[in-house]
């Protein structure tokens, strides 16, 4: 081995170790999207929560021990029109007085191969809480990472849309969320 | 028998005078679902009302193009020249004008849809593309263009009929008679 080669090795080496050392745990909620897509009269809606917060740790070295929080301020809410916005605030679709946030909480994250993963974590909203499996993608970019990923939950799993708006013909039971999270990658802090 | 003698260029084709009652009807319900929907408040029933609006002006506006091809394809009969030249003038005026409108008010309401961030999808099931994207000022510009353009539709539709009225009642011409649905079967009765 050549002494140049030994020194790209170790170079390589240095970059691998300072990579996995890095765990992103900063979450930068200005650029961060908490989006939703919902269907009414066959129409594609989107929607938006401009509040919510995340906390994470995501090591790309060490997927299974990552771990994501993230609390939605449900009247915070764009729904798509400013009359939706409050209906959907009501009794009959989250009850945001009685339970004002959305929470998912992760419960385990496997990596799918290349930059693909998978959380699987627990969803509460208007106090019921169900399952969910959330694919995304990670690109990490020097010191700060993007987080792509979008699921779809069943608003009658949780209450959401009760009464005259329970049934599906004008607003469908299906809803996607999709989230766009960055972050940034601090060290842990000195004492 | 003088009217038999100028029928040919007289009377409308069936097809024109069942477009222009289809047309009618359709104007008429849509402008007055349009008119009662935006006062109700959120539910269900508002959501599938303002969609079966703009499915009608969609139809409406499908069925203005199908008008304008018959209307190219088949010259309409001419104004009785009883009719004094300013007269006829006029009515040349507001039948191009209802054309316009009946082009610009569906247009202005896919559009307002569109800026509003609701995309038309006729009859649930075919989306038509957004020109606009969402933007709430446009949206609320294009409201009101769109509420204008009806109120001077009202006008021009009242207009239309009461002229018509006025053809048939005082002139005492023929002018309603030949757009009138039974006119061929009463032509056809008056001919054997």
């Amino acid at each position: 081995m050549k002494p140049i080669q030994f020194i790209g090795l170790l170079c390589l080496a240095v970059l691998a170790g300072s990579a996995q050392a890095a765990v992103f745990n900063a979450v930068q909620l200005d650029k961060s999207r908490l989006s939703f897509t919902f269907r009414q009269m066959g129409v594609p809606v989107q929607g938006s929560f401009s509040r919510f917060a995340a906390q994470l740790s995501f090591d790309p070295a060490k997927p299974a021990a990552a771990s994501a929080v993230i609390d939605a301020d449900l009247s915070s809410v764009d729904a798509g029109s400013p009359e939706a916005n409050d209906e959907v605030l009501g009794p009959q679709w989250f009850n945001a007085k009685v339970f004002p946030r959305a929470r998912f909480v992760s419960s385990t994250v496997r990596a799918l191969g290349g930059n693909r993963y998978e959380a699987v974590g627990k969803l509460t909203i208007k106090g019921r809480t169900q399952n969910v499996t959330a694919p995304f993608t990670y690109v990490g970019q020097g010191a700060t990472a993007r987080f792509d990923g979008a699921f779809s939950l069943k608003r009658a799993d949780f209450a959401i849309g009760e009464g005259e708006w329970a049934a599906f013909d004008t607003v469908a039971n299906e809803i996607q969320i999709v989230f766009h999270i960055q972050a940034a990658s601090l060290p842990a802090p000195r004492k | 028998m003088i009217m038999t003698a100028r029928q040919p260029t007289q009377i409308y084709t069936r097809t024109a005078i069942a477009l222009h009652w289809l047309m009618a009807v359709l104007i008429l319900v849509t402008f007055s679902v349009g008119l009662y929907m935006h006062g109700l408040h959120l539910s269900p029933f508002k959501l599938k009302i303002y969609s079966w609006h703009k499915w009608a002006g969609v139809t409406a506006f499908l069925l203005l193009l199908v008008r304008l091809l018959w209307r190219v394809a088949h010259r309409p009969p001419e104004l009785p020249e009883s009719m004094p030249v300013w007269q006829r003038m006029g009515a040349q005026a507001v039948h191009g004008l209802l054309y316009l409108l009946m082009i610009a008010v569906p247009l202005t309401g896919w559009l307002m849809s569109s800026a509003k961030g609701f995309q038309t999808v006729y009859f649930g099931v075919l989306p038509i593309p957004d020109l606009l994207a969402k933007n709430t000022e446009l949206g609320n510009a294009l409201r009101a263009i769109h509420e204008w353009l009806n109120y001077l539709m009202l006008a021009l539709v009242t207009g239309h009929a009461g002229m018509a009225l006025k053809h048939h009642l005082i002139d005492r011409d023929d002018i309603l008679v030949r757009m009138a649905p039974r006119r061929r079967a009463i032509a056809k009765k008056e001919r054997t």
